[in-house]
């Protein structure tokens, strides 16, 4: 990169400045430490980006330029400058340069980073920066089928393949049958020994996770952004962190349905709340399709917690037929601007549950540079295994830590 | 490249010679534009590598996209001279740089301060750069980029902060305050002396003392940090003379630009004029080339906050050689930098004619245009440019623990340095310095503030 020889006379071909940019390495270093800039700060920075629409596996970040620091004088209130052109003492105007141009000022760069990149971050990066402690709580072996199995080498037969011919196996076999008289003394079939394999099951460690969304009218368009950002990271991460995982979305407003992913992620809804109808409907779906004795079975609700009062002692009784069987229940309660520290209706029904001791949790989601503690709050390892033995009313599995 | 142009090439030089020009002669190479833009943005075609040069990098090429900047050449002053044209340079363009560079040429063999500098630097400074990058990869190899990277950020964010009146290759202090010669030699002392032999000469015996250092205020904050840190390493030491040197090849490019621009912007519309030899549409394409050039406002503009170093270096040589005559006019290229140019040469009815005027520009970007003052003109254009354009911090001291005390002069430069941008410098410093790092200098009421590092 150095050589200076290609610089004189005029063979045209070869030259290294063709070859290779300066600019263009010095600018990778710089976007570099940008990155490392940003991911020391990702949990604040990601938690606004709009990362839930469209399926991108992308997140784009807007980040300033760097600047490399010199000494400069503090900036005074009043600038003096030269200028030219059809101008009378006196005269009044605004910069000209910052009205049309707002995105580039100056020349040359040494002027301050007004230009914006955007930066994108694949999610999978983020997630393996974000998840790196974490895991689901309570998360226990189930006996019971599971899809994943393994091969295991187990016994020798006289036939197989090629590939699994036992040398020391069927040399041994050799050996002992040359101390019977008049034996031959090559390698017949009978000596062969061939190592054999059979599958086996692995002990499943299987896990269903819910996410329940509460798109009644009473949730502002912010509300339920808030609440689908906490879930799209929790999914990222779970999916992240075990292969054999199933989620399913349920919304609801006075009734509930199933969705699939990319539709949950985009539903909004109208008109009241009635809570019970969506943990009735968990309830539904896992008795129809989850056994609880063979799977980890996991609710995260979100609301902004004004569920109708006429239904309280009817969600009460759904959320408790929910969580007797459930390793966790997590409830995130969004709510804009004011913050009402979880004193709401289904606040009142989660503190409930913890005041059980059972395993459940709640979080008060404001504002978006707070998802990603939100996130932590239900994912730190080990701080959801309630103290003491599990109550009679709602039983559960891990009641004992 | 084009046959057309190289053919004139030989036959412009001469024409300059007749001229009165005297330069050493210059090799022309056409390259691709993307090449001029990193010599633009590196400043020298082969440079170190940096992350800061990568944002400018950026910042060129979104200048390029949106079309407001061009290059034409880049000329490094040396015997012999490199010129790089940008291929995409028509013939006419060409003409015309060809005849530019050679007044640049003829610019840096006579101007003292470019001469000075040469002589320290010596003529070859685009293979001194390509040394010194080839040495920091090579120092990159052994100590690794983060650790590299380091020191860079320190040397280059005191880039400015040379002293170009003293020697490149600076001594180190002497380690001692010189002895007072005068007390041995003083007879009345010794008759002194005599007169109590039990006091075994006391005024004679030498009491060397060390000196305080810096022994004065120090503002070639990259020799003395070079030179004085306590625990820098030796590869460290010769990044911050790599970047000092190269800073005393780039002041005189920066402390002449409006006269050295001007100069060769006067000689390109001259030579052009007097060369018969150019067909007359390539001539016309030149001259259109040179207006674009020399033209103080954009065209859809009425007015600039800014002024062109071309336009007003080619004005104000215009009219020297038109009232004084070549011969004065090449002392003055000789002797002065932008400072004498502009406060000795740019008068009043040049100023007026040229539209010149000052302004004060509010943060909320509210521009008044202020009364005319041409004292007060000459200092708004050359503000930006003194000392280096940097504000003026010294090292003025070293504590005994190894603490550097750093100030800055608020009284020169009239108000306090900003804090923020301060302190990140003085954490790049620190990580070679290695000792705590003080810095004084004004606070928003004037009055006296402390920063440190770490």
């Amino acid at each position: 990169m150095d050589s200076e020889d290609g610089n004189r006379g005029d063979s045209s071909a070869g030259k290294w400045y063709e070859l290779f940019s300066r600019g263009a390495r010095d600018w990778l270093r710089h976007d570099e430490k940008v990155r490392e800039a940003v991911r020391a700060n990702l949990p604040e920075i990601i938690a606004g980006g709009d990362v839930i629409n469209g399926g991108a596996r992308t997140v784009r970040v807007p980040v300033r330029m760097l600047e490399h620091y010199h000494f400069r004088l503090r900036r005074p209130d009043e600038q003096q400058g030269a200028g030219q052109g059809k101008a009378k003492p006196g005269d009044v105007f605004s910069d000209p340069s910052k009205e049309q141009r707002p995105g580039e000022k100056g020349s040359g760069g040494r002027d301050e980073g007004e230009v914006q990149l955007l930066l994108e971050f694949k999610v999978d990066d983020i997630v393996d920066w974000l998840w790196e402690e974490m895991q689901l709580p309570n998360l226990k072996a189930r006996t019971g089928p599971s899809d994943e199995s393994e091969w295991v080498r187990e016994g020798w037969d006289r036939r197989g393949a090629r590939s699994r011919l036992d040398r020391r196996r069927s040399f041994k076999e050799l050996v002992k049958r040359r101390g019977n008289p008049g034996a031959s003394p090559n390698f017949t079939d009978e000596d062969l020994r061939f190592r054999q394999l059979s599958r086996r099951r692995k002990p499943a460690v299987h896990a269903v996770v819910f996410f329940m969304l509460d798109v009644s009218g009473s949730m502002s368009d912010r509300d339920r952004k808030l609440a689908k950002t906490f879930f799209f990271w929790v999914v990222q991460g779970l999916r992240r962190e075990y292969r054999s995982l199933e989620t399913v979305f349920v919304a609801h407003t006075t009734e509930a349905w199933e969705f699939n992913e990319p539709d949950f992620f985009q539903v909004s809804g109208t008109g009241g709340t009635v809570a019970s109808t969506g943990f009735a409907k968990v309830r539904e779906i896992i008795d129809a399709r989850y056994h609880p004795g063979r799977c980890n079975i996991y609710l995260f609700y979100a609301s902004d917690g004004d569920n109708s009062v006429s239904d309280a002692a009817e969600a009460r009784t759904a959320l408790n037929a929910i969580t007797a069987d459930a390793c966790f229940t997590g409830y995130v309660e969004v709510s804009s601007g004011l913050s009402r520290q979880l004193a709401t209706e289904t606040g009142k029904l989660f503190a409930e549950l913890t005041a059980a001791a059972c395993a459940a949790g709640s979080y008060a989601l404001n504002d978006f540079d707070d998802v990603w503690g939100a996130v932590r709050h239900f994912f730190t390892t080990g701080v959801h295994t309630p103290e003491g033995a599990g109550p009679a009313q709602a039983p559960h599995p891990d009641g004992s830590p | 490249m084009s046959a057309d142009w190289q053919s004139y090439v030989r036959r412009i030089e001469e024409l300059a010679r007749s001229s009165g020009l005297k330069f050493h002669p210059v090799d022309f190479e056409a390259v691709p534009d993307s090449f001029m833009m990193e010599i633009a943005v590196y400043g020298l075609p082969v440079r170190m590598p940096h992350w800061s040069f990568g944002v400018r990098y950026i910042y060129q090429l979104i200048q390029r996209h949106m079309g407001h900047s061009r290059l034409f050449e880049v000329v490094f002053p040396g015997n012999p001279g490199h010129a790089y044209l940008a291929e995409s340079n028509g013939v006419a363009e060409n003409i015309l740089v060809t005849a530019h560079v050679l007044g640049h040429a003829d610019f840096s063999r006579n101007n003292l301060l470019f001469r000075r500098c040469q002589e320290q630097v010596s003529e070859r400074i685009v293979e001194h750069a390509a040394q010194h990058a080839r040495q920091i990869s090579q120092a990159i190899e052994a100590h690794g980029a983060q650790r590299v990277e380091a020191a860079l950020d320190a040397a280059l964010a005191l880039e400015q902060h040379v002293d170009i009146d003293q020697s490149l290759r600076r001594e180190r202090y002497p380690e001692y305050l010189e002895e007072s010669k005068v007390l041995a030699d003083d007879g009345f002392r010794k008759r002194f002396a005599a007169l109590d032999p039990s006091a075994t000469g006391g005024s004679i015996v030498e009491v060397k003392k060390r000196a305080q250092v810096p022994p004065h205020p120090e503002r070639d904050l990259l020799w003395f940090v070079a030179n004085y840190a306590p625990e820098m390493e030796s590869w460290e030491r010769d990044i911050f003379l790599a970047v000092r040197e190269e800073s005393f090849y780039f002041y005189p490019v920066f402390a002449t630009q409006i006269m050295n621009e001007g100069w060769a912007s006067y000689w390109h519309a001259r030579l052009l004029r007097e060369a018969d030899f150019v067909p007359q549409q390539a001539y016309l394409d030149a001259i259109k080339c040179h207006s674009d050039v020399v033209r103080p406002v954009a065209a859809e503009q009425q007015v600039a906050l800014s002024i062109n170093p071309y336009h007003l270096g080619f004005s104000m040589w215009e009219k020297i050689i038109e009232r004084d005559g070549l011969e004065a006019a090449r002392s003055i290229m000789e002797q002065d930098d932008d400072f004498g140019f502009v406060r000795n040469h740019l008068t009043r009815e040049l100023a007026e004619e040229l539209g010149l005027f000052r302004y004060s520009a509010r943060s909320d970007g509210q521009i008044k245009v202020l009364e005319h003052d041409l004292t007060a003109l000459h200092e708004a254009l050359l503000g930006p440019k003194y000392n280096f354009g940097t504000p003026v911090v010294s090292a003025v001291r070293v504590r005994n623990d190894g603490t550097l005390e750093l100030a800055h002069d608020g009284s020169t430069d009239g108000r306090g340095l900003d804090l923020e941008r301060s302190r990140k410098v003085l954490d790049y410093l620190q990580k070679v310095w290695r000792r705590p790092i003080v810095l004084t200098t004004l606070n928003q009421a004037g009055s006296a503030l402390e920063l440190t590092a770490p």
